[in-house]
C-alpha cells in the first residue's frame, strides 16, 4: 500500500507541476466566464435601429405604428410609384406599402428593400399591421382591447413528480439540464484522463524505465498508482474550475449586475408611459417571475445529495473502467501512434453513449435508456442523464453494482495485458496476441 | 557459501522455451559473469531473479531463502533496456527510486549524498534529466541501482554508453563493492571485461546452461596444450609427441611457433628438446582467452 501511494505522488505531482496544469486550470473557467461575458455583451448590446417608410393608402395606420428600439416609423404622403422611385436616396432602409383594401385582403401588403429584409424586422411589422387590423375589425364589433386583455389566461404548468416519498415539485429543464451537466463533465474526465493514463504508460514503456521501475514494484501497483494518480490530477482540476469559476462569475455579475438592476426601471416607465397612452389606469403587474431563481429553486426540489453522490460514484466507476483499458493500450504499444487502432474499439462506447444521451433525454424510460444505463460501458453517462428525471432505486443499484464488477472486470483484463506489454518492444501486436497475453502465466 | 542458487529453472514462452532446466551457483562476494549469445535466455534468467516473471518450474534461492517479495530490497538491477523520467529531476527521481526500493526519504536523502559527492555531480540534483549527456545519464542510472546498497547487484551491459574514464570509474566501483562483500551478477558482450573482472562465470545457450565454473577452471578446461616459442635456428626432428601446428616469421629473424603436446606429457620435455636445437628467446603457454572460449563453447553446442 506504501508502494502504491508512492506512485500516487509522483503520477500526481508530476501532472500538477506542468505548466499546461496551470494553463487549462487558468484558462478554463476564464473561458466559461468569457464564454458568458460575450452572451451578456450581445444581449445587452442594442441592435441597429432601421428606418422604415410607410405609404398607408388605406388610412387606418396614420400615427398608429409606434417607434421601437429596432424601428423608426414615417409616414409619407406620395403615391406609392412615386415612394418607390424616391426610396433608394430616402435614407431609409425599408418601405412598406399597404394597399387600400389591407382590412379585408391582407395579402397586399409589401415590403420593399435594398438589401433584404431580416425576419425580425418583417415579423415585427407584420405584427405590428396584424395588431391594427384586428383593433380595427375588434372597435367595428365594439369590442375594446381592454377586454381582450382580461379575458387572457396564462396556463403555466407545473410538473409533480409522484414517488413512493410523496409528491414534490420538480422542473424537467432543470433535471435535464443538471443531467446532461454530469454526463458533459463524466464523458469529458473519461476521455482527457483515460488518454493521459494510456499516455504516461507509452512514455514509461519509451524511456524505457519501465524494467527499473517494475524490478522495484509490482506491474499492477504501478498501474494503478498511476491510474488513481491521474485521477486524482482530474478532480483536483475539476474542484479548481469549480471554485474559480464561481469566483469569476460572481465577480463578473457583481459587475455586470449594476447594468441589469437598471432595466426593470426602464421597463416600468415604459410600460406607466403605454397605460398613459391608452388611458387606462396602471394596474399592478403581476410580480415578474425571473426564470433564473424558478430554476434555482426547482434544482433544490432536485435530491441533489443522491446526485451529487451518485455522480462521484459513476466519475470514479467510469474513469476506472475506462482508464485501465486505456492503460492497457499503452501497454500494448511502443508509441503513441500505434494507439490509433486500439483506441477505437475503447472510444466508441464513450462516444456513443453521449450520443444516445439526447435520446434518453426525451424518453428517459424507454428500453434504450433502461439498458444504456444498467451496461457498465455505458451507465456512467446514461445513468447520469436519466437520475435526476427519476430512477427506481433497483434499478440504480443494479447499474452501481455491475459498474463495480465491470471495473473490476477491466481492471483485471487490463492488468493481464499490462504486465506483458510492459515488457514487449517491436512489432506491434495482434488482437489474437494480445488475447493470448491475458492467458499467460506470471 | 552462495548468495543466489537457481534450481531447475524452466520459463516457457508460447513456443518457445527461454531457460531449459537452468541451475545455477552464484558465490556469495563475487563477480559473476552471467555470458551467452544474443537470445540464449540471459535476460529471461535476470528477470524471473529480479521476480520481474516468475518460472514455470524451478526455485531461486537467494542467501538461504526462496525468493520473496520482499527480497526485490536487496537486488540492485541495472537492466540493459535502461531508461529515466526524462522531465524529472535527478535528485527527485533518484529520492523516488530509492523509495520505491523501501528506504525512508531520510535514509535516502543520506545515501544520495554520499554518492553525490563521490561522482562529483553535486550540481546535477536540480537538473531535469534530459538535459543531460547519455553518459551522466547513466552514471545517474547506476547510482540508482546501487544506492539502497543491494546485497546482489545484477548488472546488465553496464559499460555501454560510457567513454573510457566513466567506464573505468564505473569498474573500479564494482571492485569496490565485490570487496565490500557484495555480490555483482555482470551480463556482458565484451569479452575484454570479463576477462578483467569475473571471477565465476556461466554461459548459456539456446536457453541452457553450457558452461559454468571459476575463470581458472574453466579455462583450464579449454586450454588446448599448445605452447608459443620464438626462436633462431632450425627446428626439426622433434619427437613425434610434439606436433608443431605453424611457424611464421617474426621480428629480427626470428621465427615463431606454435607446439602442442599430449595432455600427459611435461612441459619440461618440450623444452629440454627446444634447447637443443635452436637458440629461444621466448616460451609460453597459449592460454584461451575468454573469448575463444566464448566462441568454442557456442560453436560446440551449434552443432
Amino acid at each position: 500500500m506504501h508502494i502504491i501511494f508512492l506512485i500516487i505522488k509522483r503520477e500526481y505531482l508530476v501532472r500538477v507541476r506542468k505548466k499546461s496544469f496551470l494553463v487549462m486550470t487558468i484558462l478554463g473557467p476564464l473561458l466559461i466566464a468569457a464564454f458568458y461575458g460575450l452572451a451578456g455583451w450581445a444581449a445587452m448590446s442594442s441592435i441597429d435601429q432601421k428606418k422604415v417608410q410607410v405609404v398607408d393608402e388605406s388610412g387606418q395606420f396614420t400615427g398608429k405604428f409606434k417607434n421601437s428600439a429596432s424601428l423608426l416609423f414615417s409616414f409619407v404622403n406620395t403615391p406609392i410609384a412615386t415612394a418607390k422611385k424616391a426610396f433608394p436616396k430616402s435614407g431609409s432602409d425599408v418601405l412598406v406599402y399597404i394597399p387600400k383594401n389591407v382590412l379585408n385582403d391582407t395579402k397586399g401588403v409589401q415590403l420593399f428593400a435594398e438589401k433584404g429584409v431580416s425576419f425580425d424586422i418583417k415579423s415585427g411589422i407584420e405584427r405590428t399591421i396584424e395588431k391594427e387590423i384586428e383593433n380595427v375589425k375588434l372597435t367595428q364589433s365594439g369590442i375594446t382591447r381592454k377586454v381582450i386583455e382580461e379575458a387572457k389566461v396564462d396556463v403555466d404548468a407545473q410538473t409533480i413528480s409522484l414517488s413512493d416519498e410523496g409528491e414534490k415539485q420538480s422542473s424537467t429543464g432543470a433535471a435535464s439540464v443538471i443531467g446532461l451537466l454530469c454526463a458533459v463533465l463524466i464523458y469529458i474526465t473519461v476521455m482527457v484522463y483515460g488518454m493521459q493514463v494510456m499516455r504516461g504508460v507509452v512514455e514509461e514503456k519509451t524511456n524505457r524505465i519501465i524494467e527499473v521501475i517494475i524490478s522495484s514494484v509490482k506491474p499492477f501497483q504501478l498501474m494503478m498508482g498511476k491510474i488513481l494518480g491521474v485521477g486524482l490530477v482530474g478532480l483536483t482540476q475539476f474542484m479548481l474550475w469549480i471554485v474559480l469559476s464561481i469566483g469569476i462569475t460572481s465577480a463578473g455579475t457583481a459587475l455586470l449586475g449594476s447594468k441589469f438592476t437598471e432595466r426593470p426601471t426602464v421597463q416600468s416607465q415604459i410600460q406607466a408611459q403605454v397605460n398613459q397612452q391608452n388611458d387606462t389606469p396602471p394596474t399592478v403587474s403581476k410580480a415578474a417571475v425571473n426564470p433564473v431563481s424558478t430554476f434555482i429553486s426547482s434544482v433544490k426540489n432536485l435530491n441533489l445529495p443522491l446526485i451529487i453522490g451518485a455522480f462521484l460514484f459513476y466519475f470514479l466507476g467510469g474513469y476506472l473502467l475506462y482508464s485501465a483499458l486505456y492503460g492497457a493500450i499503452g501497454a500494448a504499444v511502443d508509441n503513441e501512434t500505434d494507439t490509433q487502432q486500439f483506441m477505437l474499439p475503447v472510444t466508441m462506447p464513450i462516444i456513443f453513449s453521449f450520443i444516445i444521451a439526447q435520446f434518453v433525454l426525451r424518453d428517459p424510460d424507454s428500453s434504450l435508456a433502461f439498458w444504456a444505463s444498467i451496461i457498465p460501458f455505458t451507465s456512467p453517462i446514461i445513468m447520469m442523464v436519466r437520475l435526476p428525471l427519476g430512477v427506481p432505486g433497483w434499478q440504480l443499484a443494479l447499474s452501481m453494482g455491475l459498474l463495480v464488477l465491470g471495473f473490476i472486470g477491466t481492471t483485471w483484463l487490463a492488468a493481464r495485458i499490462y504486465r506483458v506489454g510492459i515488457l514487449m518492444y517491436g512489432k506491434k501486436p495482434t488482437y489474437r496476441e494480445l488475447s493470448k497475453w491475458i492467458f499467460y502465466k506470471a | 557459501m552462495n548468495i543466489l542458487e537457481t534450481h531447475h529453472i524452466v520459463k516457457q514462452y508460447a513456443e518457445h522455451r527461454a531457460l531449459n532446466d537452468v541451475s545455477l551457483s552464484v558465490p556469495k562476494g563475487s563477480i559473476f559473469g552471467l555470458l551467452g549469445p544474443n537470445g540464449a535466455g540471459k535476460t529471461s534468467l535476470i528477470r524471473i531473479i529480479n521476480q520481474i516473471t516468475g518460472p514455470d518450474s524451478g526455485d531461486v534461492i537467494l542467501d538461504g531463502e526462496r525468493l520473496k517479495p520482499d527480497h526485490i530490497k536487496r537486488i540492485g538491477y541495472l537492466p540493459e533496456e535502461r531508461g529515466l523520467y526524462k522531465k524529472m529531476k535527478v535528485g527527485e527521481q533518484l529520492l523516488y527510486l530509492a523509495q520505491l526500493k523501501g528506504l525512508s526519504e531520510k535514509q535516502a536523502m543520506e545515501k544520495l549524498k554520499i554518492w553525490f559527492i563521490k561522482f562529483d555531480i553535486k550540481t546535477w540534483w536540480g537538473k531535469n534529466v534530459e538535459d543531460l549527456s547519455k553518459g551522466m545519464q547513466q552514471k545517474v542510472q547506476f547510482v540508482a541501482t546501487v544506492m539502497h546498497e543491494p546485497d546482489l547487484i545484477i548488472l546488465d551491459e553496464p559499460f555501454s554508453g560510457f567513454d573510457p574514464i566513466n567506464a573505468n570509474l564505473i569498474k573500479d566501483e564494482i571492485l569496490e563493492l565485490r570487496d565490500k562483500g557484495k555480490t555483482i551478477i555482470f551480463s556482458t558482450h565484451r569479452m575484454e571485461s570479463v576477462e578483467e573482472l569475473c571471477d565465476h562465470i556461466a554461459l548459456i545457450h539456446k536457453s541452457k546452461k553450457v558452461l559454468d565454473g571459476t575463470k581458472q577452471s574453466i579455462k583450464e578446461q579449454f586450454k588446448t596444450h599448445t605452447y608459443h616459442v620464438e626462436y633462431q635456428g632450425t627446428l626439426s626432428d622433434l619427437p613425434p609427441a610434439f606436433t608443431v601446428l605453424e611457424t611464421r616469421p617474426a621480428d629480427d629473424h626470428f621465427l615463431r611457433a606454435n607446439i602442442q603436446i599430449p595432455p600427459d606429457a611435461a612441459v619440461n620435455d618440450l623444452i629440454r628438446h627446444l634447447l637443443d636445437r635452436v637458440a629461444v628467446r621466448s616460451f609460453g603457454e597459449n592460454i584461451p582467452s575468454m573469448n575463444d572460449i566464448f566462441i568454442r563453447a557456442v560453436g560446440d553446442h551449434n552443432d
